[in-house]
């Protein structure tokens, strides 16, 4: 099982490969790839350096290249998926059919990834994917059941990726414009989801409040811990419930625990999700995963999530609380 | 230009159902969109008396098309997705694939139109998804009318434009149930509790603004996105259908409000001001225009 990392920076692609990612995951510096904003990702040099230092330690680069190109500028991605042919990259990270026919076309020897934002939930579409373009890979949306994961497994012959950490998307990713109806940019178009530039935090009488493109999405009382106003993790009335998560906490997605079933079944790869964190938060995510993969691997039957790891891991979790997502039935 | 009524996204009783396209088959409406796209657990219709209703439509003279649930995750939704591409071999009718799972059941056998949530944001894309036999293709929400001009001129031959004009808008979709989570129950044991709301359930901000709609694993915008003063603009842009989304009350209304716009019988501006009082909330129209998609901008001239 291969432990997959974010990497928004060359310090953090360093803080991956050093503390046992065995492969990381990066973007160009612009709107090609889901994580585009303003002082992250990798010009020409950085990557270079990068697949320098992960390939000489016997590690991979994958490159996302996972928004969808848009009607004025398809040749912004085309040239992107030439650059990361030219780089050298492991594998392409795409959910853009037509991007797709071009890197198979261009470079029919480039492995190709589909994305989480590809939307592929269920074996059909991920072997339709497989049958046009060959992906080696599918990275599955956050929505799946362990159980509804497995019924994959079993009818395709492209290798699973699934999602162990990070922040969590509540809405199938590749499906939701909330953040374009608010702001006009959303992770499809622009790589981003409640952009920064949109964000407004306004102190007054009722509190300090979290505003998106004007919208109210958050109200703090005194003393009380203020997260990013992602706009469906807000707090909202519906009907007579007043001020509550209606759509998601401020939580992340943790999976330790679920290991060894994950391997079991043959899931290949384990995502880590964060490229918009510190290059200290990859630091202590992928020492405890390693750490967890190596030991659930030598003794499967033996492992549990030690409390050492799961505590490491909330330090660094949005909210600084976790859950299990869709994995776990009651959650939906 | 074609006039269609895009799928029921709600959860209604079965007669309020079938008492719905009875009322639509009287209308000017060209095409229906038929079939459940949100939930799988929702069954007061199966798929015989979404037939039944199909059969009725045909009969009233109705374009007939059956849409496929957005999100597949379990191997009962496979199923059912096998069995409607089977019938539409069949040449029962036609199928709105909804997923790339839909679309891969269907490409090749039989002519199928690629439904909003396809993602299809580029031309080399269209292009390529043109290939697999697709009769029409529906823009995505998000895109405005400069990528559509651009989206037209390099369209395949054959191949239709649908423009969703009207209704709240489905804008993204989850394995969790909101209004299951509302109600502080499990999805698993959801109670069906969305039949009780025909148009969803309003989220509002805390300053009381009418921001999204629960609608099950659905969410949608409260604001109602309305096109219809662009009707003139789609046209000259060569869309062949635009299509409107059923709500609770008035959607017969709204559609032969459309229709006699479209058809020069009601001046674009009566008809708007007929639809005030008839729309669930208030207008927006901002993708349009490349804006956030909440926003009301007042008509502009097409760019040149």
């Amino acid at each position: 099982m291969e432990l997959v990392c974010p990497a928004g920076s060359l310090p953090a692609l360093k803080a991956a490969v050093d503390h046992g990612a065995d492969c990381v995951y990066l973007g160009f510096r612009d709107a090609t790839n889901a994580r585009n904003f303003a002082g992250l990702n990798f010009d020409e040099a950085a990557i270079a350096t990068g697949i320098r230092y992960a390939h000489d330690r016997g590690r991979k680069v994958l490159l996302a290249l996972n928004t969808y190109p848009q009607a004025s500028s398809p040749e912004v991605w085309r040239k992107a998926i030439d650059r990361a042919a030219q780089n050298g990259v492991d594998a392409v990270i795409l959910a853009d059919p037509g991007l797709m026919a071009y890197a198979l076309k261009h470079y029919p020897e480039l492995r190709l990834h589909l994305s989480v934002q590809g939307s592929a939930t269920n074996y059909e579409a991920i072997n339709f994917y497989h049958r046009h373009f060959g992906i080696a890979r599918a990275v599955l949306p956050r929505v799946l059941s362990l159980t509804q994961v497995e019924q994959v497994l079993d009818k395709t012959p492209v290798e699973i990726e699934v999602f162990g950490f990070g922040s969590l998307c509540v809405m199938v990713e590749g499906r939701c414009a909330l953040s374009s109806y608010v702001t006009g940019e959303a992770p499809n178009t622009n790589g981003v989801c409640s952009p920064p530039k949109a964000v407004r935090w306004v102190e007054t009488p009722q509190g300090r409040e979290s505003r998106l493109n004007g919208v109210l999405i958050d109200r703090y009382a005194d003393g009380e811990n203020a997260g990013y106003p992602t706009l469906c993790k807000g707090r909202f009335d519906v009907g007579e419930d007043k001020n509550y998560y209606a759509i998601e906490e401020p939580t992340s997605l943790n999976t330790l625990e679920l290991l060894p079933k994950l391997m079991k079944m043959g899931v290949k790869a384990i995502k880590i999700e964060g490229r918009q964190r510190s290059p200290a938060y990859v630091a202590q995510v992928t020492k405890v995963w390693r750490e967890a993969i190596d030991n659930c691997r030598d003794n499967p039957h033996r492992y549990s999530a030690k409390p050492a790891w799961m505590s490491g891991l909330d330090k660094v979790a949005e909210g600084q609380q976790h859950t299990l997502g869709a994995y776990h039935r009651p959650w939906k | 230009m074609k006039l269609a009524l895009g799928p029921l996204l709600y959860y209604w009783q079965r007669d309020a159902v079938f008492s719905f396209y009875d009322a639509v088959a009287a209308t000017p409406v060209d095409i229906v969109y038929l079939g459940e796209t949100v939930c799988s657990r929702r069954r007061e219709l199966r798929l015989a008396d979404w037939l039944s209703i199909a059969a009725r439509l045909l009969e009233a003279g109705k374009e007939v098309v059956l849409s496929t649930q957005v999100l597949i995750e379990s191997g009962s939704d496979v199923t059912t997705l096998h069995k409607i591409a089977e019938m539409s071999a069949n040449g029962d009718f036609m199928v709105e694939a909804n997923d790339m799972g839909a679309v891969h059941c269907l490409e090749g056998k039989v002519p199928f139109v690629a439904g909003p949530h396809l993602n299809i944001y580029n031309v080399p894309t269209l292009q390529w998804m043109a290939t697999l036999g697709i009769q029409r293709w529906v823009m995505p929400l998000e895109m405005g009318r400069d990528d559509l001009a651009l989206m037209q001129q390099g369209r395949p031959a054959g191949v239709q434009t649908e423009v969703f004009a009207y209704g709240r808008m489905p804008l993204a979709f989850s394995a969790r149930c909101f209004t299951a989570r509302h109600c502080n129950l499990p999805k698993d044991d959801c109670q069906f509790r969305c039949i009780e709301h025909p148009d969803g359930l309003m989220l509002r901000t805390r300053e009381s603004e009418g921001f999204l709609v629960l609608n099950g694993i659905q969410t949608q915008s409260a604001k109602v996105y309305n096109l219809l003063p662009e009707w003139g603009a789609m046209r000259d842009l060569g869309v062949d259908v635009v299509r409107v989304s059923p709500q609770a009350q008035h959607t017969p209304e709204i559609l032969t409000l459309f229709h006699s716009a479209m058809t020069g019988q009601t001046s674009t501006d009566a008809a708007m001001q007929a639809m005030a009082g008839l729309m669930p909330d208030l207008a927006c129209n901002g993708y349009w225009y490349g804006k956030p998609g909440l926003e009301q901008l007042a008509t502009q001239p097409e760019l040149v």
